[in-house]
């Protein structure tokens, strides 16, 4: 079981390695990955020193290139494959089918990863993209139950990467369009959801208001903690008061299921959260490096120890953390 | 302009149940619709019809003179519903709208339309999908015109196009129900009360600002998009199919103004007012022109002669 963590920044990869990563996944500083943010990601050079750490190291780098080019900007994608592609990484991970269909006509020896924004929840989906398009790996959207992971994975031709933390998209990846439906841009035009160009502040007599491009997610008391205005995580009104309507600001934490992932022959974990501070990336790798070792050696014995829990809980959105679809609480 | 757009009916989003579909189809087989999705795209738990029960509205919508495809889901996650995809696909009659790449890979070596989640933002994935055996495309929701024009401009020779001009726009898919959320029910005791809702739950914000729609698994604009302004555009594009949802009973009266549109019996911006008062939703055309979704450009500045 491969661990694969966030860098936002060389420094952010330095310190994944260091606490126990065994992949880092980074992007190129444009908006051909989906963490297209100021101050964020790599620049070609830095990109290479990265792989060259990494590698001295024995510990893998991928590339994220997930999201989707069109015809104005095409070349800035295909550009952005040549680039990674020289670069001697271990993978590409890749979300538009036109740019999988560039990288492996153009580069057959480079590893494709499919991007959770490949929206593929079936084995039949992953089968469509390994078939044509020879990738190696999938990442599974945050929408399936376990069983529903499980019988992906004994049915799929190729290993599977799971989330075990981070930021909770409750929606299918990849289809996603609330942020430009409010923004104008969203995660796959784009690369960023609810970019931070078009949130306010505003303190009211009601409360601290959050607002997206002039649309108000929500309003918080000065006893409330406020999130990030994310439409999915807002508060709004259906034919009475205001409430979450869609999800409200959680994490997800898969580390209680860990065992069941193992027997299910899950490859890799990821974690999110490639825009996270060093700090945040040090903390959480080194819980989820103690987790998997543990569960590694003995899978029927583990049981996540309260510290660990505690950590994450920290670190979550809201101080709370969920397993989501996995367990579906709600079903 | 290269030749009469069709005018194609997409597929009911809401949980109408049998009767209201029959009612529905039944108008729509004397509409000036040349073609119909049938099928259930949002949630795989709603069975208005069996699959035999679909087949046969789509039968007699042929037997009317209507191109019949039926549209698969968007989400798809347990086996029943892949079994059910391909007993769909395994159906000889009618052309398959495939909307997740499950069903791209399923219906491989037969005609199918890709539809507008299949997330077709550039050529070189148009061309791809053609290979498989596509012969129509829709557009993502969010795409403006601009990539819009140059992927219709590009496109395979032989595959036509076909773009939403009316109706609210899916914008996410869940695996949750937020209509069993909102009620506080499981999603497996849900009792199909989304049928309580054949136009969807209204969300609004705290500052009661029309936003979104929820429709199960789905949500979807609150407004509505509109593009009739935009008709000579299309036409001068030679935009093949211009769909209408089926969302909304006024969509039969709003075909008859697309269609004079088309046949220059209508001008465009009158089309876009008629259409407009059709309906309670605010009307947008904002992903059209660039802009957020949610927006609608100036009045008076979509004017076209």
């Amino acid at each position: 079981m491969e661990l694969v963590c966030p860098a936002g920044s060389l420094q952010g990869l330095k310190t994944a390695i260091a606490h126990g990563a065994d992949a880092v996944y980074l992007g190129f500083r444009d908006p051909t990955n989906a963490r297209h943010f100021s101050g964020l990601n790599f620049s070609t050079e830095a990109a290479r020193d990265a792989v060259e750490f990494a590698h001295a190291r024995n510990r893998r780098v991928f590339i994220a290139l997930n999201t989707f080019p069109q015809a104005h900007n095409w070349n800035t994608w295909r550009d952005a494959v040549d680039r990674a592609a020289e670069l001697d990484i271990d993978a590409l991970i890749v979300a538009d089918t036109g740019v999988m269909d560039y990288a492996c006509e153009h580069w057959p020896q480079l590893r494709l990863h499919l991007s959770v924004q490949a929206s593929a929840t079936s084995a039949e989906a992953i089968r469509f993209f390994h078939e044509r398009f020879d990738i190696h790996r999938a990442v599974l959207p945050r929408v399936l139950s376990i069983a529903q992971v499980q019988r992906v994975c004994a049915d799929s031709p190729i290993e599977t990467e799971v989330f075990g933390f981070g930021s909770l998209c409750v929606m299918v990846e990849g289809r996603c369009l609330l942020s430009s439906y409010v923004t104008g841009k969203s995660p796959n035009n784009f690369g960023a959801c609810s970019p931070g160009e078009f949130v306010r502040w505003t303190e009211t007599q009601g409360g601290l208001e959050a607002r997206l491009n002039g649309i108000l997610i929500d309003r918080y008391n000065a006893d409330e903690h406020s999130g990030y205005p994310t439409v999915c995580k807002g508060r709004y009104c259906v034919n009475g008061p205001a409430g979450y309507t869609l999800e409200q600001p959680v994490s997800l934490n898969s580390l209680p299921i860990l065992p069941t992932l193992v027997d299910a022959g899950v490859s890799a974990i990821k974690i999110e959260g490639r825009q996270r501070s060093p700090a945040y990336v040090r903390r959480v790798t080194g819980v989820w490096r103690a987790a998997i070792d543990s569960c590694l050696s003995d899978p029927r014995a583990f049981k996540p120890e309260p510290a660990w829990i505690a950590e994450l809980s920290a670190l979550s959105e809201g101080s709370q953390t969920t397993l989501g679809a996995f367990s579906r609480y709600w079903q | 302009m290269s030749g009469r757009p069709h005018l194609a009916l997409g597929p009911a989003p809401y949980f109408w149940g049998e009767p209201a579909l029959v009612d529905f189809y039944d108008t729509a087989a004397k509409s000036v619709f040349d073609m119909v999705y049938l099928g259930e795209v949002v949630c795989a738990k709603r069975r208005s019809f069996p699959l035999e029960g679909w087949l046969a509205v789509g039968r007699e919508l042929a037997a009317a003179g209507k191109t019949v495809i039926f549209s698969t889901l968007a989400l798809l996650e347990a086996g029943s519903e892949l079994g059910f995809l391909k007993r769909l696909i395994a159906n000889d009659e009618f052309m398959i709208e495939a909307n997740d790449m499950a069903a791209v890979q399923l219906v491989r070596g037969h005609p199918f339309v890709a539809g507008p989640t299949l997330n077709i933002y550039n050529p070189r994935t148009l061309e791809v999908l053609y290979a498989q055996g596509m012969v129509r495309w829709l557009p993502p929701v969010e795409l403006g015109a601009g990539t819009f024009a140059a992927l219709h401009e590009t496109r395979p020779a032989g595959v036509q196009t076909e773009l939403p001009v009316w109706g609210r726009m899916p914008l996410a898919w869940s695996a949750r129900c937020y209509t069993a959320r909102h009620l506080d029910l499981a999603k497996d005791q849900c009792g199909f009360r989304c049928s309580d809702y054949p136009d969807g739950l209204r969300v609004r914000t705290q500052e009661d600002q029309d936003f979104l729609v929820l429709n199960g698994t789905q949500v979807s604009s609150a407004v509505r998009c509109n593009l009739l302004e935009h008709l000579p555009q299309m036409l001068t594009l030679g935009v093949e199919v211009l769909r209408l949802a089926a969302d909304h009973k006024a969509v039969f009266e709003v075909a008859a103004l697309v269609r004079d549109v088309i046949d220059q019996q209508r001008s465009a911006s009158e089309a876009y007012r008629q259409a407009a008062e059709l309906t309670t939703d605010d009307c947008s055309d904002g992903y059209w022109i660039g802009q957020p979704g949610i927006s609608r450009a100036a009045a008076g500045e979509n004017a076209q002669p």
